[in-house]
């Protein structure tokens, strides 16, 4: 449904997007990440033809965004970055200027926003003025409006942006229920929800592309992914260091916890490993007494952290 | 026609949103303040002992020289200021409907300011036998006036997203407008500065003054209509231009 290809765009001096390909089909939910500034918002605006490339195509459905912008907006619905909304209107009014605005009248807009209401859980502030909604409305309430012609296409910039718990966990499973039958893209800085969202995630640092997979995926190129941790009591942290160093497919341990209690250490594979440390670690602990043993599965914000963090932080932390 | 009907959708959003707001209601109630005060105090309606409406047309350029860009300089800039501009932009229309469709709408409103001064034209023909023709075109003059101005404003309002630079912007743009026609400035310009009659002609057939004059006297001549067209066109011409602009960075 959405085909970006080689999309750049430039701000003076600066390569705001850089080179950016990607597609995604009906039925997916990609989730688009990156630290502030890296060009989430303005690759977005690019897709929902607000902005024009400075290189490169986007195409919606088959239409190129520039070449045929109505039929491409036509399929997509955007939430822009901050929800902006008419506040000089009521709910109901800014959600029916959508409407018309979409090309629905009579019956059909009337049941259009009675669906998006019901889905935002917006009843109880339909005649009320946007101007005086809580944050949290006033974002439903933007959303709504880019549902409200039940759109092929979403794009979603930063949906849970300022939302209280139990309101990010309802835009949550809305995307999630809504990404089976249409092309989601959406903007988060929040590693948790791609986990719960998106069946792919795209991570981008100034301008390009670094990361591209779904979320099991990326989990498992960050550094912990695959390392064993141990707890064991009847050696030292010494001996148990010396030992583990000796077991195949170890590339190195460290020893997070010392106590009385026992030992907390962490192993790190060798690539190819292919979780058979476990087994390894575990044949070689045999005569301690085993407290714990458990393989982790990677953290999504650890590969984050160790693509997206500028150089020279890297050097500091090193 | 579904262009049309877009542009009807934007205009009419505007225009409630315009009346849901008491602005609408304090502007209206201002203007009709204000042209009765010129028309009665300044003009001197009844010192002239003249059945027409002369003492209530001749002030509206200067009247509007405030109204029309208080009135218009949030179109654009409110929009860009708000982030609404993303929302309007990304809507499946193109960028001449929303910007027609917005003058639209402010013109309209104009337009409902202007005929609700309609007691005025009821106490002329009680008190007279005025010529109501020339009443009506002045009526069509005052309205293609209030456009011209809107249309600057609306060009103003999208060079900023602060309203007052926008107000501001567009009030000297206007009083530009109002001079280069304005007797004492020609005079100024054949006598003081030495310009030969072609040139302050020139200069002055710029000014709506020149234009609006005629049509106060009942005359409309495609000339009038013509400038006023072509400064509306020009104005949102360069609206668009402008937003394309900002757009692209």
């Amino acid at each position: 449904m959405i085909k970006v290809q080689n999309l750049s765009k430039v701000f003076g001096a600066k390569r705001a997007v850089d080179d950016i390909s990607f597609s995604v089909e009906r039925g997916e939910v990609l989730g688009f990440l990156g630290p502030n500034g890296a060009g989430k918002s303005t690759t977005m605006r690019m897709i929902t033809g607000f902005i024009p490339p400075s290189g490169g195509s986007v195409s919606v459905g088959g239409f190129d965004i520039v070449d045929h912008p109505i039929p491409a907006k036509r399929l997509i619905g955007y939430l822009p970055e901050n929800a902006p909304a008419y506040t000089d209107m009521t709910v109901h009014g800014f959600l029916s200027f959508a409407a018309e605005i979409r090309g629905l009248r009579g019956d059909a807009k009337k049941t259009a926003v009675g669906r998006a209401v019901e889905m935002c859980f917006l009843e109880g502030v339909l005649h009320q003025s946007v101007d005086t909604l809580s944050k949290g409305y006033r974002h439903r309430t933007c959303f709504a409006q880019s549902v409200i012609h039940d759109p092929d296409v979403l794009i979603l910039d930063e949906p849970t942006d300022g939302l209280d718990p139990n309101q990010k966990h309802e835009v949550r499973t809305l995307i999630r229920k809504m990404g089976e039958k249409k092309a989601i893209v959406f903007s988060t800085h929040i590693l948790e929800e791609v986990d719960a969202v998106c069946s792919r995630a795209i991570i981008i640092d100034r301008g390009k592309i670094v990361a591209n997979g779904t979320p099991q995926q990326l989990r498992e190129k960050s550094d912990a992914a695959g390392a064993v941790s141990l707890r064991v009591s009847g050696a030292n942290g010494s001996a148990v260091s010396q030992r583990l160093a000796q077991v195949p497919n170890v590339r190195k341990t460290v020893i997070i916890k010392e106590e009385a209690a026992g030992v907390l250490v962490k192993v790190f594979p060798k690539p190819g490993a292919n979780g058979a440390l476990a087994q390894n670690v575990a044949d070689a602990a045999r005569d301690w007494r085993v407290l714990e043993l458990h393989t982790e599965e990677g953290r999504l914000d650890d590969f984050f952290r160790s693509i997206t963090m500028p150089d020279t932080a890297k050097e500091e932390t090193k | 026609m579904n262009a049309w009907a877009n542009i009807r959708t934007i205009a009419k959003r505007e225009l409630m949103g315009y009346f849901a707001s008491p602005v609408a209601y304090v502007f209206i109630v201002i203007f009709l303040l204000l042209t009765g005060f010129f028309t009665f105090m300044l003009g001197g309606f009844f010192e002239r002992n003249d059945a027409s409406l002369t003492a209530f047309f001749v002030y509206h350029p200067w009247l509007y020289l405030f109204l029309v860009p208080a009135v218009g300089m949030r179109l654009w800039s409110e929009e860009r200021r708000s982030g609404t501009m993303e929302l309007l932009l990304t809507m499946p229309i193109t960028t001449w409907q929303a910007i027609v469709g917005k003058f639209l709408a402010s013109w309209l409103f104009l337009g409902i300011a202007l005929l609700l001064t309609f007691p005025i034209v009821f106490t002329v023909n009680y008190l007279g036998s005025p010529d109501n023709g020339v009443i009506v075109a002045s009526y069509f003059g005052s309205f293609l006036l209030a456009g011209a101005y809107l249309a600057v404003t609306c060009m103003t309002s999208a060079m900023t997203r602060n309203q007052v630079i926008s107000f501001i912007v567009s009030v000297v743009i206007c009083f530009v407008l109002i001079l280069a026609g304005y007797p004492p400035v020609t005079e100024f310009l054949s006598n003081v500065v030495g310009l030969n009659q072609h040139w302050v002609e020139g200069i002055a057939s710029f000014s709506v003054m020149t234009h609006f004059d005629w049509m106060q006297r009942g005359v409309i001549d495609s000339r009038d209509l013509i400038f006023f067209a072509s400064l509306i066109v020009f104005s949102l011409f360069t609206t668009g231009v402008i937003i394309r602009g900002h757009r692209a960075g």
